[in-house]
């Protein structure tokens, strides 16, 4: 289809603003822009039609089931866009006098108190903008902990072979080194593996548990207690919380800094890449060094981004808990690990999941015996699920598990969907021993056919080329 | 003459003293496609069995560990442009060209590379 | 209790059993006992929908909503056209993840071409990225791309916005790499200073087009400075001043971020907004965040995909240049949207306007007695003015439902958008007359 630049015509405009009604003051001609930048040229009903046009090359969890594993797609209620579109929400300057933004505050500070009494943390600051940068600000906590004690000699993270490519990415940010800790057989933590690493110079261990193979670690007092004893801290990474909600809280299993995924947990739209909000919580010890707002407190020490935080990202996840309440955020914890584990069950006899046994919120189907009984590959199940009009789950991850797919299904779908789910994926996994070949090719009804990646990352082209 | 490490690079030593070194035609075929290759700057030492570029396809990133020790007189920047270049023929695509090449031990020549290949 | 769990408590007791076990307290066997929750969480009960509107709307009504703002400092309140808020709220854009499956998200890749296209013209560099948190973590970002095994300390201007200086401060602490920043002289960055910190070892300076205090810098200077010590210049620019001032690139910028929320973005009490960040192609792979790039697909088709993956987390890990893996993608197709609608004429208009509108209000503020413009230099839409009885002249005006300028450093930041009608601005200087004739 065409680019919107593709519809240009010289002269057209959209009527917007009203004539100037005082004198104009020129560019000083020395800071003058002396070729205009060629945006399109388009009447309000090209623009509208183009995207419309585009969002029917689209795909979101309000299409179709989306059970993309460790992305918690789960339905994004209405009625919270709604509330955040209010006036006195979205026209409310970040520096107005205090007085006059006491609705604001009023979000914050209960976001904050809902959100600590989730997890069992002590305080937590709303303004990293997504789960990554969250994890940056909460190995910040980490450093600041360690540096104001004076203790200097801190300089390694400890990070499981099953986290997400953030952990390392987000502690070599801080300046750390990385250790990498094998999983065992289970997918979780190697006890021996993790005692072997652990010296006074670890600041902290990195973990998700429930892990990002979908399973409960179970040691997992005795893994906190471990890093304790050498003096380090241990990091939560929130993107697994919607399995536990209600049921068990990070900080009682002694993590001292979290962070949350508002855009996963807590049901805030993923806007096909953004805009998130990644809260970071700790302990009452770390207090002192969550980060704040220059321009409105200069004694700020840390600071990651502008202002407080996605402020109305923040509003959609606080309606979100208001009208779940303490049953309702319970109960859709157990109904996120009662569907993946119904799913799983669905599936039997065809894949194999890669640990057998009970999940959380997700698991992981491991397709190496397939594939070499087939030669169908995880991306072809994956590429031909989009001919069925669902969204493919993760593939390939984590990467301890080979030919992975992983799925998570939320608590927000229905029986009748999982059911239907798993007969797509049974009829497939039929479809690879009869007909190998169409799979290879799928998808065959999507907007394009597989796109050429290695072109595309040899010959790069980033722009339209007018 | 041709060298090899077990982490599949080669390098070709000259009487005079310099080298090139590259990736082996099996490391190629095992990466795939190659989209970009990270290249050392001139003048920059490498010590054997340390890596000193890497390598990306579409959805990996490789290292390669030298397997010499040298000055890095010159890079090959026909390779930035196009890195496909190591796909088409690994033992025309060097890497680096270095001085005061040095050889470790355990290199092994062509056909003891081969031969080890078979047991892979 | 509202709830958005569908199956209905039989079909519940169904997969249940399906699973063979009673409760769901059995999907839990691996949590330790010691540390299961023995009671509810301390949270309020649940509440239907309507309650939840009315409880929220009602802390909505604690603030105070004005209809006139005067205040910028990073937060600019521009007008909106309605065909701006409506398509980013299309489900299909709404509800998706970052497009993993190019075959199903070519659409929204499209549009993150499509935006990168739009930046760049913008900002007059070869490329851009699919866009990062904001303006501050972008300039965070931009530090870190210029850094190498010989170059490793950042120069910032104190003239830039004090969160995006704070921001960072904080990412080099966190890296353990130096910055130093550089003062400011008459209102802009001091260049005898830069020049005396320009040793071997900086590998990139920062400064802000217009800066805080709404002036313009001279970036041909400080480019030429810059270059000459063999570091790399990143310009914070405001994108609606882009429409009508010399670009970054023609001045030499390698790096152009910003913060892009006046492009169609509410002021929001601080967020979501927008980081712009565009370089040169020689510096296209240190860029970070998602990059969409165009291809063909397995029948020639034109296609979107996200391209040079090898430079982020997920495969490069601890060695990745940034940990970022997502973009504010709403929000950039919020900007694209405003400047397909807008046009360059468009937004030639709302810069025009806006400078306008701010050099009005100044001139005639100024002709009160002791209100002085404190510094003499060509500015866009902000500037700071010395004046007396600030508290008294801001409470009055908000009193009439305007929010005056911000107080900083003992006067008044003001800042004037297109939003706002020349009877305002006399409302605005006749009241400050008022409130100093009293």
């Amino acid at each position: 289809m065409k680019l919107i630049f593709e519809h240009s015509v010289d002269g057209r405009q959209c009527s917007i603003l009203p004539t100037c009604d005082v004198e104009l003051t020129p560019m000083p001609d020395i800071m003058k822009r002396t070729v205009p930048p060629r945006l399109p040229e388009l009447s309000e009903i090209d623009v509208t039609r183009h995207y419309t046009a585009l969002c029917k090359r689209a795909h979101g969890v309000n299409c179709g089931f989306y059970p993309l594993g460790s992305c918690t797609m789960k339905y994004n209620p209405r009625v919270d866009e709604e509330i955040a579109a209010l006036p006195q929400f979205t026209g409310i300057h970040p520096l107005a006098p205090l007085y006059s933004v006491k609705g604001c505050l009023e979000v914050l500070e209960l976001s904050k108190k809902y959100l600590c009494s989730i997890t069992g943390m002590d305080d937590m600051t709303l303004q990293p903008a997504a789960g990554a940068h969250g994890e940056f600000t909460g190995l910040l906590l980490i450093k600041s902990y360690h540096v104001a004690r004076g203790d200097f000699k801190r300089t390694k993270i400890i990070v499981p072979d099953s986290a997400h490519g953030t952990n390392p990415a987000s502690a070599a940010m801080c300046g750390f080194s990385i250790v990498s800790v094998p999983s065992n057989d289970e997918g979780c933590v190697d006890l021996d593996a993790l005692k072997s690493v652990l010296d006074y110079e670890v600041a902290g261990l990195m973990l998700t548990n429930p892990n990002t193979v979908g399973i409960f670690d179970k040691n997992i007092l005795e893994i906190t207690d471990l890093v304790h004893q050498f003096g380090g801290l241990v990091y939560y990474d929130g993107a697994n919380l919607n399995a536990i909600m209600g049921v068990v809280r990070p900080g009682d299993m002694g993590f001292d800094v979290i962070h949350i995924n508002l855009h996963k947990t807590f049901s805030t739209p993923h806007g096909g890449g953004g805009p998130g909000s990644g809260p970071v919580g700790c302990k009452e010890f770390l207090k002192g060094f969550l980060p704040s707002c220059a321009i409105s407190n200069a004694s700020t020490s840390l600071q990651v981004k502008s202002f407080y935080g996605n402020f109305l990202v923040i509003i959609k996840a606080l309606s979100y808990i208001m009208t779940l309440g303490a049953q309702g955020v319970r109960e859709a914890s157990q109904n996120a690990v009662l569907n993946a584990n119904y799913l799983m069950h669905c599936l039997k006899g065809t894949f194999t999941p890669a640990y057998n046994r009970t999940c959380m919120h997700e698991f992981v189907l491991g397709l190496d015996s397939f594939k070499e009984q087939t030669g169908v590959t995880a991306l072809d199940v994956a590429k031909s699920l989009i001919d069925e009009g669902m969204h493919p789950p993760t593939m390939y991850f984590p990467l301890i598990v080979h030919e992975a797919l992983m799925f998570e299904p939320t608590e927000t779908e229905s029986k009748e969907t999982l059911d239907e789910a798993a007969e797509i994926l049974k009829t497939l996994y039929r479809r690879a021993f009869d007909d190998a070949e169409s799979m290879k090719t799928a998808p065959h009804c999507a907007a394009i056919s597989r796109p050429d990646e290695v072109l595309a990352a040899r010959q790069p082209v980033l722009k339209y080329d007018f | 003459m041709l060298y090899f490490a077990k982490s599949h690079e080669w390098a070709n030593l000259n009487e005079d003293g310099t080298a090139t070194i590259g990736i082996s035609d099996y490391a190629q075929n095992e990466l795939g496609d190659l989209v970009f290759v990270n290249l050392p700057e001139v003048g920059d030492e490498l010590s054997s069995g340390e890596v000193f570029a890497d390598v990306e396809s579409v959805k990996a990133v490789s290292d390669v560990y030298s397997p010499i020790s040298g000055t890095v007189e010159e890079i090959n920047e026909n390779l930035l442009d196009n890195p496909a270049l190591i796909n088409e023929s690994a033992y025309d695509a060097w890497f680096v060209r270095v001085s005061n090449a040095t050889l470790p031990d355990g290199l092994m020549t062509k056909e003891e590379y081969e031969h080890y290949l078979a047991t892979l | 209790m509202g709830s958005y769990v569908p199956s209905t408590q039989s079909q519940r007791q169904e997969m249940l059993k399906a699973l063979d076990i009673n409760s769901y307290d059995e999907l839990y066997c691996d949590v330790p006992e010691s540390v299961k929750l023995k009671d509810l969480l301390d949270l309020p009960k649940g509440k239907s929908e309507l309650e939840v509107v009315r409880d929220m709307t009602a802390i909505a009504e604690k603030n105070v909503l004005f209809r006139t703002i005067l205040r910028g400092a990073g937060a600019y309140d521009h007008y909106i056209p309605a065909i701006v808020k409506s398509i980013p709220q299309k489900e299909e854009f709404l509800t998706a993840y970052t497009p993993y499956q190019a075959e199903m998200s070519q659409g929204i890749l499209q549009s993150i071409f499509e935006y990168q296209t739009m930046i760049a013209e913008l900002t007059g560099m070869d490329i851009a990225n699919a866009s990062v948190y904001d303006g501050a973590s972008a300039a965070a970002e931009a530090l870190a791309m210029c850094r190498d095994r010989k170059r490793s300390v950042s120069l910032i201007s104190l003239s830039s916005h004090p969160d995006a200086v704070k921001t960072m401060e904080t990412y080099c602490f966190a890296s353990n790499n130096q910055l130093k920043t550089i003062s400011c002289k008459g209102g802009r960055t001091d260049i005898s200073i830069l020049e005396s910190l320009l040793t071997d070892d900086v590998s990139a300076v920062y400064v802000q087009q217009p800066n805080f205090f709404g002036i313009f810098e001279d970036i041909d200077a400080i480019a030429q400075c810059v270059h000459k010590a063999g570091a790399m210049l990143i310009v914070g620019c405001n994108p609606i001043a882009l429409a009508i001032m010399k670009t970054p690139s023609q001045c030499g910028a390698d790096i152009v971020v910003g913060e892009g929320q006046p492009l169609g973005m509410p002021i929001a009490f601080g967020g979501p907004y927008l980081g712009f960040m565009a370089t040169t192609a020689k510096n296209m792979r240190k860029l970070p965040g998602r990059i969409v790039g165009q291809t063909v697909d397995h029948d020639g088709n034109t296609a979107y995909v996200l391209t040079l993956q090898a430079r982020e987390q997920h495969i490069r890990r601890e060695k990745a240049s940034s940990n970022i893996c997502s973009n504010q993608a709403l929000c950039a197709l919020t900007a694209a949207v405003y400047m397909s609608t807008m046009g360059a004429d468009g937004m030639k208009q709302a810069a025009e306007q806006s400078m306008s509108k701010a050099h009005y209000l100044q001139r005639e503020l100024c002709k009160l007695p002791n209100v002085e413009l404190r510094y003499e230099q060509p500015y866009f839409d902000e500037f700071l003015l010395d004046m007396p009885k600030i508290d008294q002249i801001l409470s009055s005006l908000e009193r009439k439902g305007i929010l005056g300028g911000l107080p900083f450093d003992d006067g008044v930041l003001w800042c004037v958008t297109e939003k706002v009608g020349k009877d305002m601005l006399d409302l605005v200087v006749a009241t400050c007359k008022e409130v100093l004739q009293a």
